[in-house]
C-alpha cells in the first residue's frame, strides 16, 4: 500500500488540522462533563475516542455537531469557527448511538431526508439514494420501514443516511455497539474500507478499546471529561502515558516502586512487593528517589519452571488460577508479598505434554525494554 | 387444562356474560315483532324501519353526529397543541400544575362540567352577547373541553416514549427547527391523533348528561332523545336506536384500539 509509506499528517510539521478542538469545556449545571480539551484532528483520520462510560465522550460529539454550547473555549473546523453555526448548517453529519432512524419513512425515504433537504434535485436525490443503497448493501430493503430491518440493516441504514450528504466530517457514536461480536469485527473492517474509499473524516466514539485499536488512524483515551493520551493504537498500547491509559487499554500489571539508581543510559527500580529490582534500559526524567510505577503486559513475560539467568526483572510465584481461552491462556500467579500477577501464553501446541498447572512454582522473567514506567 | 386455567375461563366468562347480557338483550329484543317490550312475538326489523320514518329521531341524529364530527376535529387539533407543548417544554415550574389542569376534564364529574359550563355561557351571552342561546354551538364547546384531554394526554404518553434524538438527527442532516413538527413530529404520532379523533368522536356521540346542561330548544342529541323516549316506557323503536348506536361506538372503539397498536408496534 502506497499509504504505509507516506508520512501521516499529525507527525509532519505545520500540517494543518482539519478540526480544531481548544480548551473546549461543557458544564452542566455545576458538573463539569467535558474539561478542557484541546485536541487537533487531522484530513481523513479516523480518530476514535475511547473512554469509559460518563467519561464525556458523546458530549464531545455532540459539541462538535452544535447540539451543546460551549461553557467555554472554541470549535474550528477547516479553519472556521463554528460558534455560530447551526448544526443544521455544519458540514458535519451524525450517526447516533440509537440509530434514530424515522420509524415512518421507508429506508430509502431515510436516505434521501438530507438531499431533499438541501433541495437537491430529484433526479439526482434518486441516483445517489441508489448509489448508496448499492454500497451498502441494502437495496433489497429500500421500501421497509426500520422496524421491519435487523440491527445490522438499521446500522447500515443509518451510515447511509448519514453519508449521503458527503460532510466533510462523520461522527460515530458507538456505531457498532448493537451489533453482535462477528457482524461487529465485519463491520469493523467495513467502516475502515468505507471511511478509505470517500476519503471522509471519521470521530468514531466507543467504549471498546479492541474497536478502537482495529478502527483508528490515532486514538484519544478519554477520562472524567479529560483527554489523556492522544497516540496511534500501537504506542496508546505499549507506550500508555498514565495509570490511567495502561489500566484502561488491555490488561496490565503494576508495581509500585522507587528509583535507587539513576543513569543516562538506565534507571534501576526497587520494589518490595515485587520481591526483585526492576532495569530499564533507558533513561527517565524524573528526581532522585522518585516514586515511579513499572508497567508490564501480560504477554510480554516468559514463563519457565527453572530459574533464568537474570538479575533484574524476574518474579517468583505461584500459580493459583489458569483460565483456557483457545488462542491462548491466562495464567494468575501469586507472589510471596501476595500480590497476583497476570500472565498470558499462546497455546502452540494442541497437546502439551508437561502442562504449567495449578500449583506450580514458575518464574516470570522480561527484557529489559519491555516494561513501561509510569510516573503519573 | 389445569385447574387454575379453567377457574380462569370460568370467571372470564361469568365477566363477560354480566358485561354483555344487557346488551345482547337489548340488541335481540331490537328485532322483537311484538309492541310489547318483554314479550317475544318474532323476528322483524319493523322498528327500523319505523325508526328511518320518525324525523324527530332524524333530525337528533344530524346534530349528534355534526356535533361529534366537529368536536372531534376541534379536539384533536387542541389536543395535540397541549400535548406537545406539554412533552416538549422540558422543565418548568408549575408543569405538574398546568399538566394536571390538562388532565381534570378527564376526572370531573360530568355533572359539575355541565353545570360550571351552563353558568359561563349564561354570563358570556349576558356580557358579550356569545354564545347567543344554547345550541350546538355550546354542545361542541363543551364537548371539546373534555374531548381535548383526552386526546392530549394520549398524544403526550407517545412523544414521550419519542426518542428524542429523532429531531437532533433531522436537524442534524438540514432541517430547520421549524420544520421538525411536520417533517417528523406529525407523522409519528399521527396514527395517535387518529386513535384520538375516534375516541373523541364516540365519547361526543355517547353523552347525554353534558350535553343536556349546554344544549337548547330543538337541539337534543341522539341520547338526549333516547333518554326522553324511556321515560314514556321502552319501545323496540329505542332498542334499535340504541343497537345501531352501540354498534357505532363500538367500530369507532375497535378502531382507535387498532390504530394504537399499529403505532405501538412502529415505535
Ligand atoms: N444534558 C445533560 N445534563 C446533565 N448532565 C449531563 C447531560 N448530558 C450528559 N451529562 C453528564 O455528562 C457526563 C458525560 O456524559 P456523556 O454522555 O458524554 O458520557 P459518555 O462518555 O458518552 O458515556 P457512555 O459511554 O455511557 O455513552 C455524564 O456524567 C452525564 O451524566
Ligand atoms: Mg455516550
Amino acid at each position: 500500500m502506497t499509504q504505509e509509506t507516506t508520512i501521516p499528517l499529525w507527525k509532519q510539521d505545520g500540517a494543518k488540522p482539519f478540526i480544531q478542538i481548544k480548551n473546549v469545556t461543557k458544564k452542566f449545571g455545576e458538573f463539569t462533563a467535558v474539561d478542557n480539551v484541546s485536541l487537533d484532528i487531522y484530513e481523513n483520520e479516523l480518530f476514535c475516542l475511547l473512554g469509559g462510560s460518563g467519561s464525556g465522550k458523546s458530549t464531545l460529539l455532540r459539541i462538535l455537531a452544535g447540539f451543546e454550547e460551549l461553557t467555554s473555549g472554541q470549535v474550528l473546523i477547516d479553519g472556521i469557527d463554528m460558534a455560530n453555526i447551526e448544526p443544521w448548517n455544519r458540514p458535519i453529519n451524525m450517526m447516533f448511538q440509537s440509530y434514530a432512524l424515522f420509524p415512518h419513512m421507508t429506508v430509502a425515504k431515510n436516505i434521501a431526508f438530507g438531499l431533499k433537504r438541501d433541495k437537491v434535485p430529484k433526479k439526482e436525490i434518486e441516483l445517489r439514494v441508489a448509489e448508496m443503497l448499492s454500497m451498502m448493501q441494502i437495496e433489497e430493503f429500500a421500501h421497509r420501514k426500520p422496524d421491519q430491518l435487523s440491527g445490522g440493516q438499521r446500522q447500515r441504514v443509518a451510515l447511509a443516511r448519514a453519508l449521503i450528504k458527503r460532510p466533510k466530517l462523520l461522527l460515530l457514536d458507538e456505531p457498532l455497539g448493537a451489533l453482535d461480536k462477528k457482524l461487529r469485527e465485519e463491520t469493523q473492517f467495513e467502516l475502515v474500507n468505507i471511511q478509505d474509499k470517500l476519503g471522509v473524516t471519521f470521530i468514531v466514539v466507543t467504549h471498546d478499546q479492541e474497536e478502537a485499536m482495529t478502527l483508528a488512524t490515532r486514538i484519544g483515551v478519554m477520562g472524567n471529561g479529560i483527554i489523556t493520551q492522544v497516540d496511534e493504537p500501537r504506542d496508546v498500547y505499549e507506550y500508555p502515558s498514565s495509570r490511567f491509559v495502561a489500566e484502561f487499554v488491555g490488561s496490565i500489571n503494576l508495581f509500585d516502586g522507587r528509583i535507587y539508581e539513576d543513569d543516562v543510559e538506565h534507571v534501576k527500580i526497587k520494589s518490595k512487593k515485587a520481591g526483585c529490582n526492576f532495569f530499564v534500559n533507558h533513561g527517565i526524567s524524573c528526581s532522585p528517589n522518585q516514586k515511579v510505577t513499572v508497567a508490564i503486559r501480560p504477554e510480554k513475560m516468559k514463563v519457565t519452571r527453572r530459574q533464568p539467568d537474570q538479575e533484574y526483572n524476574c518474579l517468583y510465584g505461584q500459580i493459583v488460577d489458569i483460565a483456557y481461552m483457545g488462542n491462548l491462556s491466562i495464567f494468575r500467579v501469586k507472589l510471596k508479598s501476595g500480590k497476583i500477577v497476570r500472565v498470558t501464553l499462546p497455546n502452540l501446541v494442541r497437546e502439551n505434554r508437561n502442562p504449567l498447572t495449578w500449583d506450580d512454582f514458575v518464574y516470570l522473567a522480561w527484557d529489559y525494554d519491555s516494561s513501561v514506567v509510569l510516573t503519573s | 387444562m389445569t385447574r387454575n386455567s379453567k377457574f380462569l375461563s370460568i370467571s372470564s366468562l361469568f365477566g363477560f356474560i354480566f358485561l354483555y347480557a344487557p346488551i345482547l338483550s337489548l340488541i335481540i329484543y331490537s328485532f322483537n315483532k311484538s309492541k310489547l317490550v318483554t314479550v317475544w312475538g318474532g323476528w322483524s326489523v319493523k322498528w327500523y324501519v319505523e325508526l328511518f320514518n320518525n324525523q324527530q329521531i332524524i333530525d337528533a341524529a344530524i346534530v349528534s353526529f355534526k356535533v361529534a364530527f366537529i368536536t372531534a376535529t376541534l379536539s384533536v387539533i387542541l389536543g395535540v397543541l397541549a400535548g406537545y407543548v406539554l412533552s416538549r417544554m422540558g422543565k418548568f415550574p408549575g408543569k405538574l400544575i398546568v399538566s394536571g389542569w390538562v388532565s381534570a376534564p378527564l376526572i370531573m364529574p360530568e355533572v359539575i362540567t355541565g353545570l360550571s359550563l351552563l353558568l359561563l355561557f349564561v354570563s358570556l351571552e349576558n356580557l358579550i352577547g356569545w354564545p347567543a342561546g344554547r345550541g350546538i354551538t355550546t354542545i361542541i364547546i363543551a364537548h371539546t373541553t373534555f374531548c381535548m384531554a383526552y386526546v392530549a394526554v394520549i398524544v403526550q404518553s407517545r412523544l414521550s416514549q419519542m426518542d428524542d434524538s429523532l429531531e437532533e438527527a433531522a436537524m442534524d442532516l438540514g432541517a430547520k427547527p421549524q420544520s421538525l413538527f411536520f417533517l417528523i413530529t406529525l407523522p409519528i404520532i399521527s396514527p395517535a391523533i387518529i386513535s384520538g379523533w375516534l375516541l373523541a368522536f364516540t365519547m361526543s356521540l355517547d353523552d347525554l348528561v353534558i350535553a343536556s346542561f349546554v344544549s337548547g330548544p330543538g337541539n337534543s342529541t341522539l341520547p338526549m332523545v333516547i333518554f326522553s323516549k324511556i321515560r314514556l316506557g321502552v319501545t323496540p323503536e329505542v332498542n334499535a336506536l340504541a343497537t345501531i348506536m352501540i354498534l357505532i361506538v363500538a367500530i369507532g372503539v375497535v378502531a382507535a384500539m387498532w390504530q394504537m397498536r399499529k403505532k405501538e408496534k412502529a415505535l
